[in-house]
């Protein structure tokens, strides 16, 4: 029974993988961010539960904070002080990323094969799907020009790299997973002040240029 | 354990303090203060190590023996000496660049967070907390690579971020697979990670799985180490940053992701008993440093010249490692990470002087002593010529190349005299000719360069034989 809803969470994460991949609205990417991160926490908490592994209770918590709150919390206020909430990118091609993202999927269930074979846990009919939403997000930071999307499509890799390893081995160990959560947060922030300079920078540039045409 | 405490705790509480202090008039004296006593925290540990054998403290999560340690040492010396050189460097760009307090600030305190995560990644025990270290080295470097916020440090840095990023993010999925195959042996929680434990259990640790994690491996901290084709974020990274910056980038980081990389080695290959993760490191290694030495020619920039350099160099080493050449391996890590920080030393103070990164338009630096011999001799010595000890190092990487794969020797061989050609012609043209250049504030720092330069030399002609016991002694763990 609990096999059951841990397939259907993790082909909910094969779908919103996919989602993300032809979504062009940035605030709508966050949003389908946000959910990952609840689907990812559901996940996590129904393993714990079947399996009895208490430590992936805190690592659920975890997730919750970090992902589903925290992080699309300074995404939206980014976008927002950007002004670039309503902003739509220009994907060139959709049907054939989307083929291209098959193509990656099949690729996928076939390298974890005998990872699948050799693991003991209850959710190794996953792995394949783990390994596929990291190779997604890899694809969607190929395939997108804008910098935030691309962060985005970072973060989305880090969820699947969180499922994989809640899949294979039912979590690492809990330092190492407050010490990837840390480098999560910190490199969201650093990000957020990099925007903010490269906005500087080109409207600093554009007044620059403004000054020279009026001194000739 | 107080060593280690010291180690890591100087630069830690030196990068909070700095983070308040960092654009007093004082600062980079008291940022070298900091540096010196974690090089003397480090002398203190190696000493003991040395004396009473390897080290694992503080709940099994520190581990110590001859091989980091070495690093250790060399990681706090170079990063040290790189302070030596910033006071005079960064107080001229203060006034070159017009750089604000707030920048003067960032750069203080992320310089010693930097060295920091380098140290953490070099002790842990654990290899969780080891990708935990070097992603911290990363986020602490972008901002540093894009301090002069002009448009080209800003792509550079993001380039690096994104690029550097999404490797280490291929090392987290190798470090879940070995944290997979190793919890079958050694049970679900924290030993599994942990690297004195997996190393005694290698024997025992599932092959098939072992293989496909080394393959992400290598990729994730290659790209770090800056191997062909997962290289293109370095020479950004290094040219547009702070010269300080670039001297640590290639002198200390490339170090310690190559140190992951063979940790991870002797692992893979003690489950595989078979060259596999070996004959992977030869052919990224050859391939960096085939690819590095003939994009040399091309470069016109003078701080991406020598970010090339450090491909070709890193690729040796790699090779080296997968060779079994480790005795080489490591005194080359040695050699080269003194020598392109003296090279780097030089190079910022060159730019400084001509007022441009453009090989072409500098000239005669010979005006200026420091700088102009420092360049020429570092050059030199960077292009394996004998008495430096690069030449000692490569030497020896070559003959062992001789020996076990004998067809890679005509290989090297090319490489290097391609890169001699490149960076020699380039090389003298700036230290010799006509050009005035600017005459700086303040006076070039000729110490380190003199320091490092000597200590290369010296390795060159003699190495002491309790340094040659040492390196044998890691040589024999790196196996």
């Amino acid at each position: 029974m609990a096999g059951q809803y841990i397939n259907l969470l993790a082909s909910i994460l094969l779908l919103l993988a996919f989602a993300m991949l032809s979504q062009r609205r940035i605030k709508s990417l966050i949003n389908l961010f946000m959910i990952q991160g609840m689907t990812l926490v559901a996940n996590t908490v129904v393993i714990a539960s079947t399996t009895g592994q208490t430590h992936l209770y805190y690592s659920a918590l975890l997730t919750l904070t970090l992902k589903v709150v925290i992080l699309p919390w300074i995404l939206y206020r980014m976008i927002r002080q950007l002004n670039v909430e309503w902003d739509v990118e220009t994907l060139i091609n959709i049907p054939s990323t989307m083929l291209v993202g098959i193509a990656i999927v099949i690729i996928s269930f076939n390298l974890a094969l005998p990872i699948s074979h050799l693991a003991g846990t209850i959710t190794r009919g996953t792995i394949g799907i783990a390994m596929a939403c990291v190779l997604l997000s890899l694809l969607m930071m190929i395939t997108r020009s804008k910098a935030i999307s691309q962060v985005i499509g970072f973060l989305s890799m880090e969820n699947g790299l969180f499922f994989a390893a809640t899949s294979t081995t039912y979590g690492m160990p809990m330092v190492v997973e407050l010490g990837v959560a840390l480098d999560v947060l910190v490199g969201v922030l650093i990000l957020g002040v990099f925007f903010f300079q490269i906005r500087e920078k080109f409207e600093s540039l554009d007044l620059k240029h403004l000054e020279k045409t009026e001194e000739e | 354990m107080m060593e280690i405490l010291a180690v890591l705790g100087f630069p830690l509480l030196g990068g909070a303090l700095l983070a308040i202090w960092g654009e007093r008039r004082w600062a980079p004296e008291f940022n070298s203060a900091t540096s010196l006593c974690t090089f003397l925290a480090a002398s203190l540990l190696a000493f003991r190590i040395l004396v009473s054998g390897p080290l694992i403290v503080l709940n099994e999560q520190f581990f110590v023996d001859s091989f980091n340690v070495f690093l250790v040492v060399l990681t706090a010396f170079v990063s040290f000496t790189t302070t030596l050189f910033s006071r005079p460097y960064m107080r001229n760009e203060q006034i070159l660049s017009s750089l604000s307090s707030q920048q003067l600030r960032l750069y203080h305190s992320m310089y010693q967070i930097f060295c920091f995560t380098m140290l953490l990644a070099l002790l842990t025990n654990n290899l969780g907390i080891l990708w935990v270290a070097m992603e911290g080295a990363t986020l602490a470097t972008v901002l540093l690579v894009s301090l002069y916020r002009s448009r080209e440090s800003l792509e550079a840095a993001w380039k690096y971020f994104i690029l550097c990023g999404v490797g280490i993010a291929q090392a987290l999925f190798g470090t879940i697979l070995i944290y997979f195959a190793a919890e079958k042996v050694l049970g679900a929680g924290g030993t599994a990670l942990l690297w004195t434990h997996l190393d005694a259990a290698k024997g025992s640790l599932e092959p098939t799985v072992l293989s496909i994690a080394f393959v992400f491996l290598l990729v994730g901290y290659g790209t770090k180490v800056g191997l062909v084709p997962l290289h293109s974020w370095l020479p950004d990274a290094h040219a547009e940053g702070p010269t300080p910056v670039s001297a640590v980038l290639s002198g200390l980081l490339l170090n310690v992701a190559l140190y992951a990389v063979v940790r991870c080695k002797i692992l893979v290959g003690g489950a595989l008993q078979n060259r596999f993760a070996d004959d992977l490191m030869i052919g990224f290694g050859l391939l960096s440093v085939l690819t590095a030495a003939f994009l040399l020619w091309k470069q016109k920039d003078i701080k991406r010249l020598f970010g090339y350099s450090s491909i070709e160099h890193m690729g040796l080493m790699t090779f080296a490692f997968g060779i079994g050449a480790n005795f080489a391996g490591l005194l080359h890590m040695t050699v080269h990470s003194l020598t392109k920080s003296a090279i780097f030393f030089a190079v910022g103070h060159a730019v400084q002087h001509s007022g441009t990164k453009s090989i072409d338009a500098i000239r005669g630096l010979i005006q200026s002593p420091a700088v102009g011999w420092g360049l020429m001799l570092g050059g030199l010595a960077i292009l394996g010529m004998p008495p430096f000890g690069v030449f000692t190092s490569e030497f020896l990487i070559l003959t062992h190349a001789m020996q076990s794969h004998p067809w890679a020797t005509p290989v090297l061989l090319v490489a290097l005299g391609v890169a001699f050609a490149s960076i020699f012609g380039k090389v003298q043209a700036m230290v010799w000719g006509e050009m005035e250049g600017k005459t700086l504030p303040h006076a070039p720092a000729f110490l380190p360069i003199l320091l490092h330069l000597g200590i290369v030399l010296i390795l060159g002609l003699y190495i002491p034989p309790h340094l040659a016991r040492w390196y044998h002694e890691a040589a024999r763990l790196i196996g």
